[in-house]
């Protein structure tokens, strides 16, 4: 029993090692938290509370697609009473304008991945001419 | 209850025939339509005439076709295997190559005429996408849904006018004007004229025959026997591209 000391020691150093990336990110000032998204300075989401658009949305934009793309159906009246294009890139991005600072944010910290920007333009780059 | 040999014998016959008789009549009426096939009780059906004779191709005009491209993202890829096409230039003998030689408008042969898809009645693409990514709608538009393409190019062998094209590159960087309005196409996907279903609905006519200055493209609803189209095809006469398949195309080309 005289090798107390280097159990010890060895157990602490191991657990030193493992939980390196925590206290890295705590020295680094960098702990995990939310990504912080830029949202519309007033309103609300017109198809939905902030949970339900938060956990939704990608439903509800794949059933614009069916319905705009397979039924023919291209508007929507939103909660506020305003009839809407479902449509992508003009609704949505109406209001969320910056795709950086809102959508890709979040899936980026989420590592969602959006295939639909390969075709659909974001039409403010586009005025940029960009891509 | 108690039911003899001749009662069981005249129930059971009876409702055999019942059976049969709405089987067959559903066979002669639309329900026993089969998946694709015209839909005759529809109000509409798109078709587009093309005068050749008013069209100016021989001082080189390509209007329709940029006014198209514009409106849709059609890139421009100058190696042929790689070209997209919704509305394009044919030499007369190749739009028509059963046409041979003993019809009189040898003038006409000489020249090119604007092809695109011809919608047909009965789409061979339509039948053979593994996906139902393309479909016949009601209107008489085959429509393409690009978010359920999967790339497999039935569709384009099936096709006998060539009128569908395949992205085998990334096509945005070969888009000359960008139009935001439009969603472009990714590589692997195919894609192919929509008569311009996204203006129909807005009320507004195809791109191209809105910049057609000449008149050479007509459209309208071949249902409405007012129409322009109508009009046209009763005064004269009209060729359909390659008939003897039994497609039922869309697009009327005068003489
Ligand atoms: C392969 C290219 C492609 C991809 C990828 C794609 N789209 Fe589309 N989308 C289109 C095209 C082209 C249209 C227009 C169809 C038409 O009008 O004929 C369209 C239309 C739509 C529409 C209806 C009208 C509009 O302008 O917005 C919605 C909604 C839509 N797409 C949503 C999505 C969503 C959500 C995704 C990602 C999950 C996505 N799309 C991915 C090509 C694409
Ligand atoms: C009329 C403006 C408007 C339109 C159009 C709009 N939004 Fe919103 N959205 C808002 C506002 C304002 C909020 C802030 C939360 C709230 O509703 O209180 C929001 C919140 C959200 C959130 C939740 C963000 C969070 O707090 O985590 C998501 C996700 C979202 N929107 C997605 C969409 C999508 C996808 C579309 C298109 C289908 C869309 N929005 C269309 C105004 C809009
Ligand atoms: C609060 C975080 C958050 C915001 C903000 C957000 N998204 Fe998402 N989004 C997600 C997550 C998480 C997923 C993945 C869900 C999954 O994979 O089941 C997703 C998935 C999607 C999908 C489905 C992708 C696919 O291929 O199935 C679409 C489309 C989409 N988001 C569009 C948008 C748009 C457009 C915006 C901006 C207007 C936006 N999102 C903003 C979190 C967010």
């Amino acid at each position: 029993m005289n090798d107390r000391g280097l159990i010890l020691g060895g157990l602490l150093l191991f657990v030193g090692l493992i939980t390196l990336p925590v206290w890295y990110n705590v020295a680094a000032g960098t702990p995990s938290r939310p990504p912080e998204l830029k949202l519309p300075a007033q309103g609300k989401d017109p198809f939905g509370t902030a949970e339900y658009m938060r956990a939704s949305h990608m439903s509800l934009l794949v059933a614009w697609r069916d319905e705009v793309v397979r039924g023919g159906e291209r508007t929507v009246v939103g909660r506020d009473g305003k009839t809407y294009a479902k449509s992508l890139t003009r609704t949505c991005m109406d209001c969320h304008s910056s795709r950086a600072e809102f959508c890709d944010r979040c899936h980026g910290y989420t590592s969602a991945r959006v295939s639909c920007w390969d075709c659909h333009a974001d039409r403010r780059l586009a005025e940029g001419s960009a891509r | 209850m108690s039911l003899d040999r001749r009662a069981f014998l005249g129930v059971a016959g009876l409702s055999a025939l019942a059976v049969a008789g709405t089987r067959s009549l559903d066979a002669l009426t639309r329900r026993g339509r089969a998946e694709g096939a015209s839909e005759a009780r529809a109000a509409t059906r798109w078709a587009m005439v093309v005068d050749p004779g008013k069209c100016r191709k021989d001082d080189g005009c390509t209007g329709c076709i940029a006014a198209c491209d514009r409106a849709h993202n059609v890139p421009h890829f100058s190696e042929r295997a790689h070209e997209v096409k919704w509305i394009w230039r044919e030499p007369f003998d190749r739009a028509f190559p059963d046409h041979g030689g003993s019809l009189p408008e040898d003038a006409a042969r000489s020249q090119s005429v604007p092809v695109l898809c011809n919608h047909c009645d009965n789409p061979p693409c339509v039948r053979v996408c593994p996906v139902q990514a393309t479909w016949k709608r009601a209107d008489g538009i085959v429509m393409m849904d690009y978010h359920r393409c999967i790339g497999c190019r039935y569709c384009m062998a099936a096709c006998p006018y060539g009128a569908r094209s395949f992205n085998w590159l990334d096509p945005r960087p070969r888009i000359k004007e960008p139009n935001p309005e439009f969603p472009t196409r990714t590589k692997g996907v195919v894609e192919k004229c929509n008569f311009c279903e996204e203006r129909l609905a807005l009320g507004r006519p195809p791109a191209c025959v809105e910049a057609c200055t000449e008149g050479a493209l007509v459209f309208g609803n071949l249902k409405d026997p007012r129409s322009e189209v109508r009009r046209l095809l009763r005064s004269r006469h009209a060729l359909r591209r390659k008939p003897e398949l039994g497609t039922g195309p869309n697009v009327y080309y005068l003489v």
